[in-house]
């Protein structure tokens, strides 16, 4: 049927089973916005308050979902607010399409009104992109972005389509999702890849290599990494931990990949990791890691990382191989079907309780001194973790509030934490929270956040309250940089450069009432309680602005660089 | 083992606008200057060969060689040995001669390097050589006394000797193409 670009693009959206989509308008992507209204009954659009809000939000809802996330914005300014959350979105691998108008072709390259080489800006920061040529191409362009997004390691791509691209027409016909692949780009892409049709799978000898491996080894440590989670590998992975018996220690991207609340956790591993895990990693005398990428916020100095033991390493992304770390082995292959092929291997339940005696006489969790006159991060923590239902979902911006969310709480299953673990983009948790919460409209979504986090994105509350989605917003206000000012404390002699926020944020009760919200200060655990009540009561979007003191910091933590046990603070 | 040589990397890509780019800002993103850089297009129209030499250690050459498979547009990519392969690059080198007395003697440069003389003006001759970096430095040099122009390469194009091809299936070759496919 003849149409034009721009209902190809939201048929297309439809193929890909996309309801909703988070966007912002603007001069050059009109013609898309015009066939929107029309399609208001099918593609439900959220406007955010910002471009940046949009693609966090975006972000949250593939996070959260499993499913692909899809941002519009319009071309120069609006293209590039989106940077910040394409960035955020390739770091932690999560599956977004962007889609940017662009001026009309032949205005291209003439420094056009909102003109900007979209494609050329993100390069570093998408799996892929597309500066769509001729309408003919649309359909194809969108169904291979698409699929890229959400094969291997997930990721972000941006589709740029001029404006005039957007009114043209050209034939079109629907084509069901499972045979995007037969045609087209991504047919010239898989004879290239695989010069068949069928699903790759995982290596056999090296599963075998690694079943050995695990037989001969007395003192087994594995990592659960971003990848279990996108894998939603959860439960093949706590079956593996439990069969080899070994102690299982989490990255920030990991949490949510092993159920927190197992005996065999050590909690998070790295620069603000546990004891139990930095220790374990030290002794250890085989290292599984699976789906991580031995970030400098793991690894700290790799030259000493493990050094015990014989590091394997499972990811679906080659290029992570002997990338940051030197491993013994590797597996390639997506980590639920890895971890399926290992334990149909793995005959024998296997117990390592010396082991386990020694990793767990080190403690997994930090207990903060409560008798210093106010509210501590862990008592709040706790605090909302009795007060709300187990399964929320928790969104966090960066810094100590961050670290204090995934130290403290136990998280079930894949998407139930939601971080910005790579990049670490502050005034991330807003928008992502926005995301979540549209895209499990049953679950309680938390969004916690600090008082220099909340105020980058601090807007979005108004795209909170129009669309009314009931967000508890939980902001750990120490009139500081928090993370910052740790650092200061601990490596720069006490030189507060430029992180006392004291009197330069406004009041954030009055600023969520200004909004349309509802918001409470507090002091006590008391007042915290019955805030949370009442946000759950209330229904719509809360926030709770929690005064802790300054000076708390985040521990144990090892400077970036230094060996895994060389806690600076316990 | 972070000896900074001179390493050679062939690659299959997309014949596509954008692509050369995205090759590219892999090196410049991680601040490695790119020695030399030859393009064209291969037997297939709609693939291109790229043969690229850098100046990095083996850490830095194995980084960005496994991020330059990941990228969608590039089908396959190895590091050629050098002792292993035939590496060569068209010099054209204009020279300044305006008498017959030099044109003489760089006539007979040119025929021991086997290069080509493939323009003559009333004060000056401009020569085609053939060969590695080392003879094109070699008559270089010769050269220079007479005053050199101007000088054009072609950038290094490189294949490996017997009947290994760029396209061999190997584990890693597919152990990189497994995160390629698509759903």
């Amino acid at each position: 049927m003849e149409m034009t670009g721009s209902k190809i693009l939201l048929e297309c959206l439809l193929e890909q089973g996309v309801d909703t989509i988070f966007g912002y308008p603007g001069g050059t992507i009109l013609n898309i916005y015009d066939e929107l209204y029309r399609y208001s009954d099918k593609l439900r659009h959220i406007l955010t308050a910002h471009e940046q809000g949009a693609a966090h939000a975006a972000d949250g809802y593939a996070r959260a979902t499993g499913k692909v996330g899809v941002c519009f914005a319009t071309s120069g300014p609006g293209a590039t607010n989106l940077i910040t959350g394409i960035a955020t979105a390739y770091m932690d691998s999560s599956p977004v399409v962007f889609i940017t108008a662009n001026v009309n072709r032949d205005m291209i390259g003439r420094d056009s009104f909102q003109e900007v080489d979209i494609t050329g800006i993100t390069m570093p920061i998408t799996k892929c992109n597309y500066l769509v040529q001729n309408v003919e191409s649309l359909a194809d362009t969108i169904r291979a972005g698409f699929a890229i997004a959400r094969s291997g390691r997930p990721g972000p791509v941006l589709i740029d389509i001029p404006k005039n691209v957007t009114a043209e027409t050209a034939d079109y016909t629907p084509v069901p999702r499972e045979q995007h692949k037969n045609s087209g780009r991504l047919a010239a892409l898989l004879k290239w890849a695989s010069h068949d049709f069928k699903a790759p799978e995982p290596n056999v000898q090296d599963i075998d290599k690694l079943v050995e491996m695990i037989a001969q080894s007395e003192k087994p440590l594995l990592i659960c990494g971003g990848g279990v989670v996108r894998s939603r590998a959860h439960q093949e992975f706590e079956a593996f931990a439990n069969k080899i018996d070994a102690p299982v220690a989490i990255t920030v991207m990991g949490g949510g990949g092993f159920r927190g609340r197992n005996k065999l956790t050590t909690g998070m591993i790295g620069m603000h990791g546990s004891q139990a895990s930095n220790m374990a990693c030290n002794t250890c005398d085989l290292l599984i890691a699976v789906g991580c990428r031995f970030s400098d916020r793991v690894a700290l100095d790799p030259n000493t990382f493990a050094s015990q033991a014989k590091i394997v390493h499972i990811d679906i992304d080659r290029s992570e191989i002997n990338k940051n770390v030197q491993t013994d082995h590797h597996i390639i292959g997506d980590a639920k079907r890895v971890l399926q092929m290992l334990l149909e291997r793995i005959t024998h339940q296997q117990h390592h309780d010396a082991w386990k005696q020694y990793v767990f006489s080190f403690p997994t969790e930090t207990q903060y001194d409560e008798n210093k006159g106010h509210l501590t991060p862990q008592q709040i923590l706790s605090t909302i973790a009795k007060n709300l239902p187990q399964d929320t979902i928790a969104v966090t911006d960066v810094g100590q509030h961050q670290m204090w969310s995934i130290q403290h709480f136990h998280f079930d299953y894949p998407g139930q934490l939601i971080t910005s673990g790579g990049f670490g983009a502050m005034g991330f948790g807003l928008g992502a929270a926005l995301g979540a919460k549209v895209g499990n409209p049953d679950k309680t979504v938390l969004h916690v956040t600090g008082d220099g986090c909340f105020l980058m994105n601090e807007h979005e509350m108004a795209t909170e309250h129009y669309y009314d989605i009931p967000i508890i917003t939980c902001i750990f206000n120490n009139r500081s940089l928090g993370m910052v000012r740790q650092w200061q404390t601990l490596i720069y002699d006490g030189r507060y450069s430029q992180t006392d926020m004291a009197n330069r944020t406004p009041d954030f009760v009055k600023l969520a009432e200004a909004y349309g919200l509802k918001g409470r200060h507090i002091t006590t655990i008391e007042q915290l309680e019955e805030a949370i009540q009442e946000a759950l009561a209330w229904g719509h979007g809360y926030v709770i602005d929690c005064a802790i003191d300054m000076d708390e910091m985040v521990r144990p933590m090892v400077e970036g660089g230094k060996h895994i046990t060389e806690f600076i603070v316990d | 083992m972070n000896e900074r040589k001179r390493h050679t990397l062939a690659v299959l890509v997309d014949n596509e606008s954008g692509v050369l780019s995205q090759v590219a800002r892999l090196f410049s993103g991680k601040g490695y200057n790119i020695e030399s850089l030859a393009v064209g297009t291969t037997d297939d129209p709609t693939v291109s060969r790229i043969t690229i030499e850098l100046l990095v250690d083996d850490r830095q050459i194995r980084l960005v060689s496994s991020q330059l498979r990941k990228l969608y547009p590039v089908h396959s990519v190895k590091l050629l040995d050098q002792a292993h392969s035939i590496r060569r690059e068209l010099v054209l080198i204009k020279v300044h001669a305006a008498n017959s007395e030099s044109r003489n003697e760089v006539i007979q440069i040119a025929n021991i390097f086997r290069a080509s003389i493939i323009d003559v003006s009333v004060s000056s001759i401009t020569l085609a050589v053939i060969g590695d970096e080392d003879k094109a430095e070699a008559i270089q040099r010769l050269l220079q006394e007479f005053g050199i122009l101007e000088l054009v390469r072609t950038g290094m194009v490189a294949l490996e000797r017997g009947q290994y091809t760029i396209d061999e299936d190997t584990k890693e070759k597919g152990e990189f193409n497994y995160g390629k496919n698509v759903l």
